[in-house]
């Protein structure tokens, strides 16, 4: 049985009295222990997909068909009090700014015992070991000192690292990570998902790697989902997308990021346009306005997903060396 | 931490300094002299010259001042010039505890109406509570102190005879016979502290429960309450104090004119009491204490900065 089983999803946003679809009927499943990547860009719905099943969506986004189903068990049918027992226990999250995600006011130390009492329910002192062991396992040096810090002692990686330990607290099964590493170095990015990568290992930890980076989900995640306009385009194993994408979207996010195994002269090549607003209405595949392959078919229907894809004009062996 | 409230001290000595020189000169400004007032127009001029020689006011204005200053500097404020000439630190002694026990209680019900009614505002935007919450902090800031006190003795004193009309009892004579005194003044001047307050708490607070550790918080599975109590409130009260502090010592203002309405013997009384009369040494000695809780209570605002944002540190 899958521990994340996520059927026919749709996400709206509503306002001025009108509903705006962001995630658009979209299925994964992630099965226990492994790391699963979400990929697209901005306004891909892959942040609010991953909210929706944390339960913690703003008031105006609303989850208007579908279901969640973790262990078994529908959160979309949960109570508020339920959701949030679960929540932090058995489902924690990473986010993406590491700067403004700690409370500025508070101690690192009270920041991660919280959590650790609130959802093991082990004393202060029980809590306060707990937290030094965990900050030793994310890599923070002097454990012990830096509890009694404040948010603003610590850098950008190092509070990431902290967040990380808070995800922690209570041993969770699964941990949504919405981008961890985007608002970090590109040599801390390395650090803080091999660290992420080996505490799934080691604890068996469910992730869910959220990112706009293609050429890292490959070392990473075994699989991947890629999102466009609040769809899932395509998915499927991470090495075989990666080296042989069929969704036109897939290839231009490769083809966007330097890659190591590519001659450094060959200019990288941007994806035409701008990502999909959901407030204008597009006929057919949301894609389509940047597709360099589009069809008539394109233009006018919605491609069904199907295989691992959702595209009328996939490329073939063919078609990508004519690229 | 130690320099730095060093540094301020000082820096609260100068300004002391110039409330000292501006109200010993600004009170002589003011038309009429005690002498006027002590004789009315009887008297005859020897009697006049006497009096003036004994008040020591036939002296030039900068000898009176340097006489007044050093004395002040020894923490001798001098005497009243009336009656049997009671010394200005001993009435300010008499009436501090009443002024300072209604400044203390009215502060008290303005945090306790403006802290739940901030946040329950913020919490339930653009809901009636909201709603509510907007029109109290309306009325409370359009209401003058003085107007609502003599509403409040109407209500609670006159008609319903609840509670007593005027007067103080001190502390010292059972806590309840006190708060019966004072409650009235004190919701009277609070009232409005909590409206300013409950809309600075709203509006602060809205703009933390947007904060991105708030959403951390959401997802540690911690209560609503405990993300409200110990997330998002510290944060929303560091704009809130400045607020809080300079609103502490407009309390003592405030009391002046209340203290009047209810009669209580306090720092108000003493003040208009001894410009009426042109009493100098008791108002220079009253302006002196009023400024020095001004000067206070923006030391302690600063320093309960350091206390609730471990970003600032004095150094």
């Amino acid at each position: 049985m899958p521990l994340l089983d996520v059927e026919n999803l749709t996400v709206s946003l509503f306002q001025d009295g009108t509903e705006t679809p962001l995630v658009r009927n979209i299925s994964y499943r992630a099965e226990p222990g492994e790391i699963l990547a979400l990929v697209g860009e901005s306004g891909s719905g892959k942040s609010v997909s991953s909210l929706a099943v944390m339960g913690l969506l703003a008031k105006s986004l609303r989850v208007t068909s579908g279901a969640i189903r973790f262990d078994g068990q529908d959160l979309l049918t949960l109570k508020d009090e339920e959701m949030r027992t679960l929540r932090g226990r058995d489902i924690s999250m990473v986010f993406q700014e590491p700067m403004t995600s700690l409370n500025p006011v508070r101690s690192i130390g009270s920041q991660i015992m919280e959590s650790i009492e609130e959802n093991l329910g082990l004393s202060r002192a029980q809590a306060r070991l707990r937290a030094i062991d965990l900050l030793k396992e994310v890599g923070v040096a002097d454990a012990e000192r830096r509890l009694k810090q404040y948010p603003h002692h610590f850098s950008g990686g190092m509070r990431q690292r902290v967040m990380i330990a808070i995800a922690l607290a209570a041993d969770p099964k699964l941990i949504i990570a919405d981008e961890p590493t985007t608002a970090l170095d590109v040599t801390i990015q390395a650090q803080i998902l091999d660290l992420m990568a080996r505490i799934c290992r080691d604890h068996g930890t469910t992730m869910i790697l959220i990112t706009h980076n293609l050429s890292i989900v490959a070392r990473y995640a075994r699989r991947v989902n890629v999102m466009y306009g609040g769809r899932i385009v395509e998915s499927g194993d991470a090495r075989t997308l990666y080296t042989t994408p069929r969704h036109p979207y897939t290839e231009g996010l490769l083809q966007s990021v330097p890659r190591l195994d590519q001659d450094r002269n060959v200019p990288l090549k941007p994806i035409q346009g701008s990502p999909a607003d959901p407030f204008a209405p597009i006929e057919g595949c949301r894609f389509h306005p940047r597709c360099p392959y589009a069809t008539d078919l394109c233009r006018s229907d919605v491609p069904e997903f199907g295989d691992g894809l959702a595209c009328h004009a996939p490329l073939s062996i063919e078609t990508r060396e004519a690229v | 931490m130690l320099a730095y409230i060093t540094r301020r001290l000082v820096g609260a000595a100068l300004v002391m300094l110039a409330v000292a020189i501006l109200v010993f000169f600004m009170i002589r400004l003011v038309p009429g002299d005690p002498i006027a007032v002590m004789l009315a127009d009887s008297g005859s001029p020897e009697a006049r010259e006497a009096l003036i020689r004994r008040l020591g006011l036939d002296q030039p204005v900068i000898m009176q001042f340097w006489k007044w200053f050093t004395g002040v500097l020894h923490g001798d404020l001098g005497a009243s010039l009336y009656g049997s000439n009671q010394p200005v630190a001993h009435i300010l002694m008499n009436a501090l505890p009443k002024t300072m026990s209604l400044a203390m209680l009215s502060f008290f019900v303005a945090v306790v109406i403006a802290v739940p009614a901030g946040i329950i505002a913020a919490t339930h935007k653009n809901t009636a509570a909201d709603a509510g919450v907007s029109l109290f902090a309306f009325l409370g800031l359009s209401m003058p102190d003085f107007w609502l006190a003599i509403l409040l003795i109407i209500i609670f004193a006159a008609n319903l005879q609840w509670l007593p009309a005027i007067g103080y009892t001190p502390i010292s004579e059972g806590f309840w016979e006190w708060l019966q005194h004072l409650i009235l003044p004190a919701i009277a001047i609070g009232t409005g502290f909590s409206a300013i307050i409950a809309r600075m708490i709203r509006s602060s607070m809205l703009e933390v429960l947007q904060a991105d550790y708030m959403r951390t918080a959401a997802s540690k599975g911690l209560t609503q309450r405990v993300m409200l109590l110990r997330h998002a409130l510290p944060n929303a009260m560091i704009p809130v104090i400045t607020v809080v502090g300079i609103a502490f010592a407009l309390l003592i203002s405030g009391a002046v004119v209340v203290e009047n309405v209810f009669s209580i013997k306090g720092l108000g009384r003493v003040l208009i009491q001894g410009i009426q009369n042109r009493d100098y040494p008791v108002v220079q000695g009253a302006v002196l204490l009023v400024s020095s809780f001004f000067v206070l209570s923006n030391l302690i605002v600063d320093l309960l900065y350091a206390v609730i944002d471990p970003r600032i540190r004095y150094s």
